[in-house]
């Protein structure tokens, strides 16, 4: 019991940004429900089951359409897709984690994958415990958000505007601290200019599945050289 | 839509999401060695994906209409500021956040 107390007591801190970016975007998605005609039950459930934030939103539309799962699977499987490079840059993470290891995997979010992945572990805090401290309490800043901008979502009235900005702020924090310990930046420009130009090139709503195409793409044919660097600089 | 269709189109929403978030761990599973060429991209992709999900949360700002990404670039550039400063995270991502607010609300 201490080891959990211990290990939610490290987590919390690095979750503060999310808990300001997620009670805001979470209000935000269950006002939009609340106002597209469904119950606080779809965007509390929803919330729960899903918890990925922009599918939420484009589920809410999928919802109102005509029924066409198969569409919508292909759909999730595209907006998604960036999940699949998480999964791989926690393999060895998430390792020795025990029956967390499930939870670990079904919430990871984009906010909680960035913080598991660059957050140090401080050494008498048990790693599996911690990680599974950010993923529970930011699942419960964005359930709570959901479900109450879905009660309340038609009384609010308060100037917010901008206030989403603070995920963007979180990510480049995060980017820069991944670029201070890093000694080749090549990745993580490859990441910014190909994402730019797929952005330009493909407009905001496809360019995520050519944008990872093409940084798997370069980083795959730049393996040899990379590694290379890594290992001069080793020995 | 009825309510078993809503049900089936969230159900197979959660499995696409379920989908690609566990393929990696069922495709590479613990007790046998990770191939070395996905070992790489375990390493390289963090620093690549960080700099993706910062132009993600720009995708919808326009540099030639309404405040020409003047705000975003901005406080984007206080928070790169603040942070090589301080290294503080939590100030790094509060300050250029309330400049931000500030900004869309009294300036642009």
């Amino acid at each position: 019991m201490k080891k959990v107390k211990k290990a939610f007591a490290a987590a919390f801190p690095h979750t503060i940004p999310i808990f300001t970016g997620f009670w805001f975007l979470g209000l935000t998605y269950g006002i939009y429900m609340n106002v597209s005609g469904f119950s606080f039950w779809y965007p509390m459930l929803m919330s729960a089951t899903i918890f990925a934030g922009s599918m939420e939103f484009v589920t809410c539309n999928l919802l109102l359409g005509a029924f066409n799962p198969l569409q919508a699977f292909v759909m999730t499987l595209m907006i998604n897709a960036r999940h699949l490079f998480y999964g791989i840059s926690m393999l060895d993470k998430f390792r020795g984690t025990g029956w967390k290891k499930f939870y670990l995997i079904f919430g990871m979010c984009d906010e909680t994958f960035s913080i598991n992945y660059t957050a140090k572990v401080p050494e008498n805090v048990d790693r599996g415990w911690f990680m599974f401290a950010v993923t529970f309490l930011n699942q419960c800043y964005w359930v709570l958000g959901a479900t109450l901008g879905g009660i309340f979502g038609s009384f609010l009235h308060f100037n917010t505007e901008g206030l989403d900005f603070v995920m963007t702020a979180m990510f480049v924090v995060i980017f820069m601290e991944q670029w201070l310990k890093d000694r080749d930046h090549i990745s993580a420009l490859l990441g910014l200019g190909l994402s730019l130009l797929c952005l330009i090139a493909f407009g905001a709503d496809n360019f995520i599945i050519p944008s990872m195409l093409g940084i798997l793409g370069v980083l795959t044919l730049l393996r040899g050289k990379l590694e290379e660097r890594e290992e001069a600089v080793q020995s | 839509m009825t309510l078993t269709q809503q049900i089936i189109t969230i159900a197979v929403v959660v499995l696409g999401t379920m989908l690609t978030r566990f393929l990696p761990f069922l495709l590479f599973p613990a007790g046998k060695p990770t191939p070395k060429y996905i070992q790489y991209l375990g390493k390289v992709l963090p620093a690549a994906v960080f700099g993706m999900l910062i132009i993600y949360c720009l995708k919808n700002v326009s540099v030639f209409s309404g405040s020409h990404a003047l705000p975003e670039l901005i406080s984007i550039a206080v928070v790169v500021a603040l942070h090589l400063w301080k290294r503080q995270m939590l100030l790094s991502i509060a300050g250029g956040t309330v400049l931000y607010m500030l900004l869309v609300q009294f300036v642009f």
